[in-house]
């Protein structure tokens, strides 16, 4: 059962590394199938593995499978090792099947673009470092892959770089990334400092180590999950993210990369149990972001917008059901919503490929009866994100209310703001579902003569892109059943699976007192709740189907209202004047006062300084040391000048010279011998 | 009463200091090559004398009288390179006057 474990991660990173090097080659069918080959290869070994762990008692339904050691010195071990666990396994489920499902539904939005190879292989490699994030037994593997998650959307966002947007977009979504993984890192880095390991198990059984510096190190991880699931203040770059293709936002800035921030406090269930502070900070922070970004997405007209302000939004939910202690619900709503977030996404990109690249809801209109599937499909899903009774999104969104009320370290205030985020949902949900499928179309672009065969143009998606979407409507259905509530007469399996991993807070999430007295009150919230979303999608029938002037006068009623929200409270200009244009100034004083003016004046000087010496020494050099050597030549001249007079061609006088010295010598000689 | 009390070393010297004085007398003012030649020889065998006189009188093996015999056979070799110079000399400029000779002036 474990032989093929490192299949899994590495059958993705194969086709990526195929796709990339070779695939502009291969013909597009072959690229095509590699990758979602691959990426099926993952799921079915994943869904293997589910079942064995099934198989085996609850008790032991963990799998700490090393490969080698990866880094070993001085007593510490960093191993590069799977850990199979009941929350593992569901996420590799959910990111290697719907990331399947987003393969194949590539395949038909991708068709005809020139990049086909490079966009699978990005894909597949996005796949590959998602998988190793959430399979990873220790911290340090697991930055591995959120560091790899995070290359992957910066290459998938800017994947269409010709507009220089679109190349920004993924810069933005870069460093704002980038801020959050330095506090993840720090994080991480404490965590190894006081508690000596980076294993989960290991840093789970010695919880009491790092005890003390619990609050310090969970607010730290915790920046690093603002950072990638784009919570307050760090959400940003999602909204711009949308410049990437969408079976990329559906896939990455949906469904799975922007839920390893919920993955990761789940993983680290142990560290934030001991600090009731981070906790109720991750708590406050998620149900301010669901309702912050519930509000912005009530006015966007770009359909990719309002979805990925509904991705916050329900990122805000799911923080704030791990932030009270509810980590298995946090984890069912990620399942859940991966499901139908992945749906609606796909479904706005059939709407995108289908109106020929149209983003602006104001043009769409009408599109039911030109793409039947698309809508059936994009109406469950947002039926399902409402939390309509049945669905999976209420089962699991009430499971976090319920919990965000009841729990200890729950407050019916972070419940009342949850239902309103839940209303604000169900509002703009379905005014995009109005606007965009009901009444006429409004786009110049199909209506008049250029009309082909009566359905303007407007045509209803390949099948390999709507199988994809049927699959997903069938989970969106479906997949909440598996959590159904005791007090409804489920059975809750999901949080039962998850329990071995959740072990170390068994006491906070079950409430003090039994179920029975509790039942009716859990009933009553979720009747108030599920009457609040009716409320709201009333609001938006009467608003956007019956009375379509309503919404303009509202807002030329309320300008200063809805500018703030149409600007999306004006977050990034503050950010720009406040941080970024600040930075920039201190950049620019750094660059050019500090650097060019002290700095490289400094290393001017040097230089002028050096060619002075230099200067000095070669005139030294000149005069001195040349000037003796010169001297030294022109005296052998003179003197060469001077003797070779004495060179007659005489021979008697050469003789004559020889005597002479000869006699000189004697005389001296005996000179010498005398004295 | 023998030959070397008879006549002591200094006798011998003298005799070879004349020969010299008179070999490098005649070296330096004749003018015919072959004068100058036979100049050399004198001084040659002057220090023949010398050796020959300071082997008998000072040393007590032979190998004065043995540096005497090579200076004589080299004598005779100077001398035939020397004739071939001056022939050489004769047939370039129809004399054998070593003043005519300068060519190696500056």
């Amino acid at each position: 059962m474990q032989d093929y474990l490192w299949l899994i991660p590495l059958l993705p990173a194969f086709g990526a590394v195929i796709n990339m090097l070779v695939g502009r080659f291969l013909p597009k069918k072959l690229v095509s199938w590699l990758a979602c080959g691959t990426i099926f290869g993952s799921f079915v070994l994943s869904a293997i593995t589910f079942f064995g762990l099934m198989n085996l008692p609850t008790a032991q339904r963990v799998i700490d499978k090393s490969f080698y050691d990866w880094i070993s010195f001085s007593g510490i071990k960093i191993s590069f090792a799977f850990l199979i666990d009941p929350l593992s396994i569901i996420m590799m489920l959910v990111v290697s099947g719907v990331g399947f499902l987003i393969h194949v539904y590539s395949i038909g939005y991708m068709a005809d673009d020139k990049r086909y190879a490079r966009y699978f292989g990005f894909l597949n490699l996005f796949a590959f470092a998602m998988l190793i994030l959430v399979m990873g037994n220790n911290l340090l593997l697991m930055f591995v892959g959120w560091e790899g998650v995070g290359l992957c959307s910066y290459l998938l966002i800017g994947f269409w770089f010709e507009k220089k947007e679109n190349a920004i977009a993924g810069m933005k979504a870069f460093i704002v990334n980038r801020i959050g993984d330095f506090g993840f890192a720090l994080g991480v880095l404490m965590l190894f400092w006081y508690g000596g390991t980076l294993d989960f198990a290991g840093l789970a059984k010695n919880s009491h180590v790092f005890a003390p510096m619990a609050t310090a190190i969970g607010l730290l991880l915790f920046v690093g999950a603002t950072g990638k699931s784009a919570q307050i203040p760090l959400y940003v770059w999602l909204p711009d993210a949308m410049a990437g293709p969408t079976p990329v936002s559906a896939l990455i800035h949906a469904a799975t990369m922007v839920t390893a921030g919920v993955y990761m406090i789940a993983r680290m269930n142990f560290l934030f149990v001991l600090t009731p502070t981070a906790m109720m900070v991750v708590a406050i922070v998620g149900v301010t972001t669901a309702v912050f970004a519930g509000t912005i997405g009530l006015v966007q007209n770009d359909i990719k917008k309002v979805l990925a302000y509904s991705t916050i939004s329900q990122l805000g939910y799911m923080f704030l059901g791990v932030g009270v202690g509810a980590f298995a619900s946090g984890i069912f709503h990620l399942m859940t919503h991966a499901f139908f977030k992945a749906l609606l996404f796909l479904g706005s990109g059939s709407v995108i490929h289908g109106t020929g690249g149209e983003q602006d809801i104001r043009k769409m209109g009408g599109l039911k009866k030109y793409m039947p599937i698309t809508f059936w499909t994009f109406l469950i899903a947002t039926l399902a994100i409402a939390g309509i009774p049945g669905l999976s999104g209420f089962f699991s969104k009430d499971e976090i209310l319920w919990k965000a009320f009841s729990s200890h370290n729950g407050h019916w205030i972070l419940w009342v703001a949850g239902v309103f985020g839940a209303g604000l949902t169900a509002l703009y949900m379905f005014r995009l579902v109005f606007v965009t499928f009901y009444g006429e179309n409004r786009d110049e672009k199909h209506n008049g003569h250029n009309s082909h065969d009566g359905h303007n143009g407007i045509h209803e998606s390949p099948k390999v892109m709507t199988i994809p979407l049927i699959v997903l409507a069938i989970l969106s259905v479906i997949g909440g059943w598996i959590g159904i509530p005791y007090v409804l007469g489920g059975g809750n399996h999901i949080e039962h699976f998850m329990e071995p991993a959740f072990a170390s807070h068994q006491e906070m999430t079950m409430p003090a007192e039994s179920h029975q007295s509790e039942a009716g009150l859990e009933i009553m919230l979720m009747v108030v709740s599920v009457i609040v979303v009716l409320f709201s999608i009333f609001i938006a029938y009467y608003l956007y189907m019956k009375r379509k002037d309503l919404p303009v006068k509202i807002a030329q009623r309320f300008p200063l209202a809805y500018n703030l929200l149409l600007n999306k409270y004006y977050v990034d200009e503050i950010y720009q004047a406040l941080i970024v244009n600040n930075l920039l100034r201190l950049n620019r004083l750094l660059a050019y006062k500090i650097d060019l003016g002290i700095i490289d004046w400094i290393v001017n000087a040097f230089g002028k300084g050096t060619v002075g010496v230099a200067f000095g020494s070669g005139w030294t050099d000149k005069t001195f040391v040349d000037g003796a050597v010169n001297a030294t030549g022109q005296a052998v001249l003179v003197s060469g000048e001077a003797v070779n007079q004495t060179q007659t061609g005489n021979l008697k006088t050469y003789l004559a010279w020889a005597a002479g010295g000869v006699f000189v010598l004697v005389i001296l000689f005996l000179l010498i011998i005398i004295s | 009463m023998t030959l070397l009390q008879a006549y002591p070393l200094q006798h011998y010297l003298i005799i070879g200091a004349i020969l010299f004085a008179l070999g490098l007398y005649i070296v330096l003012t004749r003018k015919n090559a072959v004068a100058i030649l036979m100049g050399i020889e004198l001084i040659l065998n002057s220090t023949n004398i010398n050796f020959v006189a300071f082997a008998r009188y000072t040393a007590n093996n032979i190998s004065g009288q043995v540096f005497a015999i090579f200076v004589i056979i080299l004598a005779a070799a100077e001398a035939a390179v020397a004739f071939a110079i001056i022939l050489n000399i004769y047939r370039n400029l129809k004399s054998v006057d070593v003043d005519k000779a300068d060519d190696l002036k500056h």
